[in-house]
């Protein structure tokens, strides 16, 4: 199988780490990965600030440089939604309905496509606070939301059960936005930082060691404001726990 | 009109240390306890459905329902007035109390006449206005705006109640306890019901069926306000309309587990004619309302019961306070609603959110607020009304990822600066980022140089 | 052009299409041992109270034991004798000094521990919201399972005014502490007592 990887702008330039073991974990399960070397961004950013025309040309670009693939996929749950969801600041033409019905998120694509049912190589003896970010949680709805009256589910966890060693510890608000949100960031600074701050705490009073997430920009801004506040705790994408990297 | 600053409103807010703690602890508990009535229901999502399209189906229909309201209100008696907007509403209720020489008016919580701003339009005309609701009087005592549709002072702590109760109605300076400060407002409102001419009610739903609306409280003030006084008025705007009786069991039901977690409100009230001897006028309000219901996107908004479901899950609400959004509605529902009374000064409140899709979710109604959100984001950038700064950082963006080269060029630039740059020079006033939050260290190499060096094979 | 026209012109011009159809809604009956039981409990829970009579089953008495201290006790239900008449003609404000106001309940809801009252129940609506407390006699066999059951009673259709009542008058305004009391009864009591 051959899948193309998107790595978002921000994990290329600060986190290459995950995206190195985005795709060792893809080639480990057997897969063709191919990284097209144009790739830019999805539009996100710009979309996401109602700027459609300014979100127009990353997305062609995206389709440009993915349309050749039946799957694409990327470890970043904010992005794939937009591809799939929000990806329409260009003509709907045959190629971009194609791209983005077939852009999927890592977790997603390991737990509905490959179906993967073991990572033999992974071992992390750890305490870890599980941040599902908004993006996977009730937008791809990769587990369940404490919002809505339904059965338990979790891929997410699934997949991390299957890891060695692994202790999951649950802070007292598992569900609730950790206050990146992409330039609200920025532009809305005292509440995103206090709400950073709330979801640091929490899990370190809930005694997790490691915040791991599907969604390294939640991460990032975490790990900002966990440092600003001295906290001692680590802060790791759920890639690289599934494709061995031991800390 | 000067543009609302969410974000320097939250600023203030988030300083006031104890209480913005209080506030968030207040609201998330409320959240909390909706959470277990909801999931005590088996059929809890099949009611959301229920509701949902009970309410999208009538307001399709809206006219002809309204219209048999009307009919029907007026055969038991009611009179049915029609506001087209806040002036004509404020009018109206003036000439009802006038004509009937009302000097003084005692009314329960009502966001319409919020909006309408009635209150200061009637006391320049005289007549005294008496909210009667604890927390909506605190609010009136202190010359301040409600900031929850539900809980109106939930950002005043007992003491700041207490210094309010203190300089205006007698109350016993620094004395804090709660059970003497709701006392004191039962004491010194009790003699309004009784001398009022008239009481004056909102509605939380009217029912096209029968004519009839009905009014949820927990504290009965509402009751007495349209129970003692001869004259009820009753503010309703037209999206209230329901069509039938037996659909208030779903809407009943939802109601005040999505608010405040409890399975009902203390009184629910229904009132389908005038006491004998008593007067009952209607007041059916447009102010903006028909102009929604044409909004392609936005339409869904008009479903809306006014729970407060969405403010308490708001992780942004509860850290900022509804009066951080200097409007009537504040939170979730507030930024998709307020653009259309004026998209100048609340251009900037769709942006006062992470679009995380908490308020959709606990909506009972299933208005799919985060996505509003995100479409109003597109209709202020589109009649340019986002702020300079943010406009420029788009374009900017956008010329730059659409061309692979100027973007290896800018994270190259960047990977630079943030490796040079001494402290002083990256965390400034330039840098929101920086205020309070470390910025991430760049890496030896972009993963892109990794793939060249190790997996690309030209 | 009237308001009204305008309105409903500005309704009908701008109503989205096509339109969703009215769904039915059921009944969502789920099994009870015991509507009583259930009621009793959500009574509680609501903050409201629950008496039961002596086997002599004198309402009247029960009253006087709960609240020994209480001048004027105005009934609605002609199974108690208040101290003061209280006709449908009696002006609500000379309910002002009522101690303890007693009624019967049309029916009650397992599902919230509410009862129904209307003007019949009340003879003065006002009485419910005046008097200090309520004594609510009620027919265990009128309790329905739930508000879908409870919307179904056509007495709705009928009354001016009706009101499902669930424990006493309350509020949390002030630092999210319960309160019993805010603006109308202290207190709530009901007194599971079949219709004679």
């Amino acid at each position: 199988m051959r899948v193309g990887l998107f790595i978002p702008c921000y994990v290329d330039a600060f986190f290459p780490a995950v995206g190195i073991a985005t795709l060792q974990l893809l080639e480990r399960l057997g897969l063709e990965v191919v990284y097209p070397l144009d790739q830019t961004c999805c539009g996100q950013m710009m979309a996401n600030s109602g700027a459609q025309k300014d979100a127009a040309g990353a997305e062609a670009l995206f389709v440009k440089n993915f349309h050749a693939f039946e799957y694409i996929v990327t470890p970043s749950g904010s992005c794939a939604y937009h591809v799939r969801e929000h990806m329409d600041a260009i003509p709907q033409t045959a190629d971009v309905q194609k791209v983005r019905r077939s852009t999927y998120e890592l977790v997603e694509f390991l737990h509905d496509v490959l179906k993967v049912d073991a990572f033999p190589w992974a071992e992390f003896p750890h305490k870890i606070g599980l941040h599902n970010s908004c993006s996977t949680l009730r937008k791809l709805r990769t587990a369940k939301a404490s919002e809505i009256d339904e059965p338990f589910f979790s891929k997410p966890v699934n997949l991390l059960s299957k890891v060695r060693g692994i202790e999951f510890v649950t802070p007292s608000r598992p569900d609730e936005c950790c206050g990146f949100g992409g330039t609200f960031a920025v532009f809305e600074e005292p509440v995103s930082a206090k709400m950073g701050y709330d979801k640091v705490a929490d899990h370190h009073n809930a005694g997790a060691d490691y915040i791991v997430s599907a969604d390294m920009s939640c991460l990032m801004h975490q790990q900002g404001c966990a440092e600003r506040l001295g906290l001692d705790i680590r802060f790791i994408h759920i890639a690289q726990i599934l494709n061995g990297d031991r800390a | 009109m000067k543009r609302i600053d969410h974000a320097e409103a939250a600023s203030g807010f988030i300083a006031a240390k104890a209480h913005q703690e209080f506030h968030d602890r207040r609201l998330w508990d409320l959240r909390l306890k909706r959470d277990r009535e909801a999931h005590g229901i088996p059929e809890w999502e099949e009611l959301r459905n229920l509701a949902s399209q009970i309410k999208e189906h009538t307001l399709a229909r809206l006219a002809d329902y309204l219209e048999e309201f009307e009919t029907r209100a007026k055969a038991n008696g009611a009179h049915v007035h029609w506001a087209r907007d806040a002036a004509e509403h404020n009018q109206i209720v003036y000439d009802i109390l006038a004509a009937r020489g009302a000097k003084t008016l005692v009314k329960s919580k009502s966001m319409l006449t919020e909006e309408c701003d009635m209150r200061p339009f009637l006391e320049r005309r005289n007549i005294a206005v008496i909210e009667t609701d604890l927390g909506e009087r605190i609010q009136q005592l202190d010359d301040e705006p409600p900031s929850h549709i539900v809980v109106p002072a939930v950002h005043k702590l007992r003491g700041d109640v207490s210094a309010v109760f203190a300089r205006t109605i007698g109350a016993e300076p620094g004395n804090e306890d709660i059970n003497y400060l709701a006392e004191t407002q039962r004491r010194t409102t009790r003699p309004y019901f009784l001398r009022a001419e008239a009481g004056m009610t909102g509605a939380n739903f009217a029912v096209s069926e029968t004519g009839s609306f009905v009014v949820c409280t927990n504290e009965g003030n509402a009751d007495l306000s349209a129970n003692v006084p001869k004259l009820h008025i009753a503010s309703i705007g037209i999206e209230k309309i329901i069509p039938k009786v037996e659909h208030l069991g779903v809407f009943i039901r939802l109601l005040s587990r999505s608010a405040l977690g409890s399975p009902i409100t203390q009184y629910t009230s229904h009132f389908r004619a005038p006491r004998l001897g008593g007067e009952l006028h209607i007041v059916l309000v447009d102010n903006g309302r028909s102009e929604r219901l044409g909004m392609h996107d936005f339409w869904y908004s008009l479903k809306c019961i006014r729970c407060g479901a969405c403010m308490n899950t708001c992780p942004v609400y509860r850290r900022s306070g509804g009066l951080s959004y200097g409007a009537t509605y504040s939170g979730p529902i507030g930024v998709i609603i307020d653009p259309t009374f004026d998209i100048r000064k609340y251009g900037n409140l769709p942006f006062a959110s992470t679009l995380n899709g908490s308020c959709t979710d606990v909506c009972p109604v299933k208005i799919n607020i985060h996505e509003q959100i995100y479409k109003w984001r597109q209709i202020i950038a589109e009649r340019n009304q986002l702020p300079f700064v943010k406009k420029e950082m788009m374009r900017l963006a956008g010329k730059v990822l659409a061309d692979p080269r100027l973007y290896r060029a800018a994270i190259s630039a960047t990977g630079l600066a943030l490796e040079h740059l001494p402290r002083f020079a990256i965390y400034n006033f330039l840098n929101p980022w920086g205020r309070q939050r470390e910025l991430p260290q760049p890496p030896q190499q972009t993963f892109r140089s990794w793939y060249l060096e190790n997996r690309s094979r030209s | 052009m009237t308001s009204r026209d305008a309105i409903l012109a500005a309704v009908r011009a701008k109503a989205p299409a096509p339109a969703a159809s009215l769904p039915h809604v059921p009944l969502f009956e789920r099994p009870s041992a015991s509507h009583l039981d259930e009621f009793r409990e959500n009574l509680l829970r609501m903050g409201g109270k629950f008496a039961e009579t002596k086997s002599s089953g004198n309402p009247a008495d029960l009253v006087r034991s709960l609240f020994p201290q209480a001048r004027v006790v105005c009934s609605a239900t002609a199974e108690v004798t208040g101290t003061r008449p209280l006709g449908a003609e009696t002006d609500p404000i000379a309910l002002d000094d009522v101690d303890v106001g007693v009624v019967r309940a049309a029916f009650g809801v397992a599902e919230t521990g509410s009862v129904w009252l209307s003007e019949e129940e009340l003879r003065v609506n006002a009485l419910a919201y005046l008097a200090q407390h309520l004594v609510v006699l009620l027919d265990p066999g009128a309790i329905v399972p739930n508000l879908h059951h409870a919307y179904r009673n056509s007495r709705f259709k009928a009354a001016r005014y009706a009101v499902l009542v669930t424990g006493p008058s309350a509020t949390a305004d002030i630092e999210g502490v319960l309160i019993h009391g805010a603006q109308g009864v202290r207190s709530l009591t009901v007194v599971p007592l079949p219709r004679q």
